[in-house]
């Protein structure tokens, strides 16, 4: 009983994560249609951003509140500008074009990003892994039986602050203005220029938001596995990708779910199957939930997206 | 969403692509024709070549085993070098990628008419320069490739280390021996031969000695979290984990293990030895064991005096890397001796009869498939550094 709490304690928080990158996936899909491969890798960079940022404040200084709070904003202001000139160098010059040139597009800059992080000469960080610095120091929040399960208040700390952006994207999509220029670009971007929505803005604004996230997202990350390395945006951002396809492309409680569902089924094949087995079962999972529910587990539900 | 299935086939498929090494690039042409020949020994010097990784994130490995090399041939120029010629070396960096190695090698052999090869750290390197220096008919020594392919490529290929099964074997009787261990996990990097080599050997061993294996579970490169693996693993409840991986999983792996109350040692191979272990575990790593080449602790006065002078000339303590590099180039000189000449043929042969040479990592007899037969030291990870715990004979 101890060890199945404990494996279902792990699954949530490896899919907290899956379900944050999932967000930004689903977001820029949604006004876009464009499956933004570089993701994860926006999400590797800033969680560079945030190691540099916590090295240069030093030990006391960035466990601080006033600490932890600089280094989530730089980092989130710098992934926030890197997806901006992502959007208007890249994605922009191809939106008229097949949407397979964009697609290929994302791929490039994924690996110009992920391995272009494993040059080592000036701020490039080199491909070596490194630990990243305990910003939040671990403690442990919750003690059942004689060490059988234990919950870190960094779990809870992630779950918290994924459900938190869930209802705040939620309600920036349906409750502003700015929300319902994202539907209705979203819907019908050369309508949407008609009507007076400034496409353009709406969809660079979209991009800051989705990088934006991705980077807070590579920081609880790094706070779950303590190690940074250029590739690590790779599997996170095909596994979120996956997570968010699961959960209905476009679609933002779907992101979340789908995340957590990953998390919890990829840790369960871990615990109670072969360990090797864990890959070829999350890809399965996606095949099947697509057979059953082409548009995801979510999909149909909105008939809108976002 | 049929575009959509199609993209992810897409990207699993580019994904893996992007994994693989490329190695359509080293040039094939020059590699395989033997070079005419050559008359290496002439003038008053004799030219020796390296290959090592002098930069790329596997530098640390390439520059220490060029510094025990150097180190060997200026002690041999100044007892007055082989027969009466001056030892010279030239260095190529190889960035820690095969092709660059095999295109390294093709240069040091034809244009450099080196009269030896000594190289490579990594396995999957020193294969690539075996392929070029076997052909050619150049002998070579690779200081510290432990897969067992190195030298199956050849009559010519040597090393100076042992191959990667004996440390399971080692680790196996130490840990029933010294740790009296009954029942064990394995968790292990599901893809890396080094890894299920090691697995493999030390899974027999233990079971013949009696110990149990209670549970097997695995990994991939490049994993970060492991504690679906280690809540499993805490299940079967053993009184220790063999984890025959490198250095940037095994941090991490020993936070996480220690995170979810695990507090069995955790057992290895030379796969975690570097300094990375301890910024990437912390103090979670201590108190662990694992089993390597060489100790910079050990006692007897012949590592004593080497440390003490590696420190004096590069002022740090010398790895396992610089010192099984210092005795590859040391077997190499004294097979150079007692050579009747210098052409390669024949320190070929004279190497291929090294008979207990004293290196500093042990002595050095050659098997008859060309690897060392040698001793392996077990460490205990300790602040900062390892701790020499034992030696194990084959």
């Amino acid at each position: 009983m101890g060890e199945f709490v404990q494996h279902l304690i792990n699954g949530l928080a490896a899919g907290t994560i899956y379900a944050l990158v999932a967000l930004g996936y689903t977001m820029v899909y949604g006004v876009l249609k464009l499956i933004n491969f570089a993701h994860g890798d926006v999400m590797m960079v800033g969680t560079f951003f945030a190691y540099a940022v916590a090295r240069g404040l030093g030990r006391p200084a960035n466990t601080s509140f006033l600490g932890v709070t600089v280094i989530f904003l730089v980092a989130m202001a710098g992934c926030a500008l890197l997806g901006l000139v992502i959007e208007r160098f890249a994605y922009r010059p191809l939106r008229e074009k097949p949407r397979l040139t964009a697609l290929i597009t994302a791929i490039g800059i994924s690996f110009t990003l992920s391995y272009g992080f494993q040059l080592d000469f000036g701020p490039l960080p080199g491909a070596a892994p490194r630990a990243f610095p305990e910003i939040i120091p671990p403690r442990e929040w919750l003690i059942l039986g004689d060490r059988a399960v234990v919950i870190w208040n960094w779990q809870v700390i992630s779950l918290g602050i994924a459900l938190l952006l869930m209802v705040a994207l939620q309600s920036l999509v349906y409750r502003t203005r700015f929300g319902r220029a994202m539907r209705a670009v979203s819907f019908d971007h050369r309508t949407a220029a008609l009507m007076g929505i400034p496409v353009d803005r709406v969809i660079a604004l979209t991009f800051m938001l989705g990088s934006a996230l991705a980077a807070g997202a590579g920081i609880l990350f790094a706070l779950k596995d303590t190690v940074v390395q250029p590739l690590m945006g790779l599997y996170v951002g095909l596994k979120a990708f996956v997570a968010a396809v699961i959960g209905g492309i476009g679609n933002v409680p779907g992101a979340v779910v789908g995340g957590l569902l990953l998390g919890l089924v990829e840790e369960f094949v871990v615990g109670y199957s072969a360990s090797s087995w864990r890959d070829a079962v999350a890809f399965s999972f996606l095949i099947l939930v697509l057979l059953v529910r082409p548009s995801g587990l979510f999909g149909r539900a909105t008939a809108e997206k976002v | 969403m049929r575009t959509l299935l199609a993209a992810t086939a897409a990207a699993a498929v580019l994904l893996g692509a992007g994994c693989e090494k490329k190695s359509a690039t080293a040039p094939a042409g020059p590699a395989a024709a033997p070079a005419p020949a050559p008359a290496p020994s002439a003038g008053n010097t004799v030219l020796i070549g390296e290959v090592f990784s002098l930069t790329g994130d596997k530098a640390t490995f390439g520059i220490s085993s060029r510094n025990g090399i150097e180190m060997a041939v200026k002690e041999a120029n100044a007892a007055g070098g082989v027969k009466g010629k001056k030892i010279e070396t030239r260095v190529y960096d190889d960035q820690g990628k095969p092709e660059e190695a095999a295109n390294a090698t093709t240069r040091l052999v034809n244009q450099d008419q080196v009269v030896l090869v000594l190289g490579e750290v990594a396995s999957s390197n020193s294969i690539a320069m075996a392929h070029v220096a076997q052909p050619a008919q150049v002998p070579m020594i690779t200081p510290t490739s432990t897969n067992p392919k190195v030298t199956e490529v050849g009559d010519y290929i040597f090393r100076v280390c042992f191959i990667d099964p004996f440390q399971g074997f080692v680790m196996a009787k130490f840990a029933r021996d010294n740790l009296k261990l009954n029942k064990v996990a394995v968790l292990r990097d599901l893809r890396s031969d080094y890894s299920t080599g090691l697995t493999d050997v030390f899974t027999r061993k233990f079971t013949e000695m009696g110990g149990k294996i209670v549970a097997v579970e695995t990994y991939n490169q490049g994993d970060s979290d492991f504690r679906g693996q280690l809540t499993a693993i805490k299940r079967a409840g053993p009184d220790g984990i063999y984890i025959p991986g490198y250095y940037n999983e095994v941090g991490v792996i020993a936070k996480q293990a220690r995170e979810l109350g695990l507090t069995v040692p955790l057992m290895g191979g030379d796969g975690w030895d570097s300094e990375k272990l301890f910024e990437l575990g912390g103090s979670a790593v201590e108190g662990h064991y694992l089993s390597n080449h060489y100790s910079a602790d050990d006692p007897s006065p012949r590592v004593r005096k080497f440390v003490a002078d590696y420190k004096a000339a590069y002022g740090s303590v010398p790895d396992a890397l610089a010192t099984i590099a210092y005795d590859a180039a040391g077997v190499a000189i004294a097979a150079m001796r007692r050579a009747p000449d210098l052409s390669r043929k024949s320190i070929r042969d004279a190497i291929a009869q090294t008979k207990d040479y004293p290196g500093v990592g042990g002595s050095v007899t050659l098997d008859e498939r060309r690897n060392a037969v040698k001793p392996a030291v077990v460490l205990k990870v300790g602040k900062g550094k390892f701790d020499y715990v034992t030696t194990i004979n084959p």
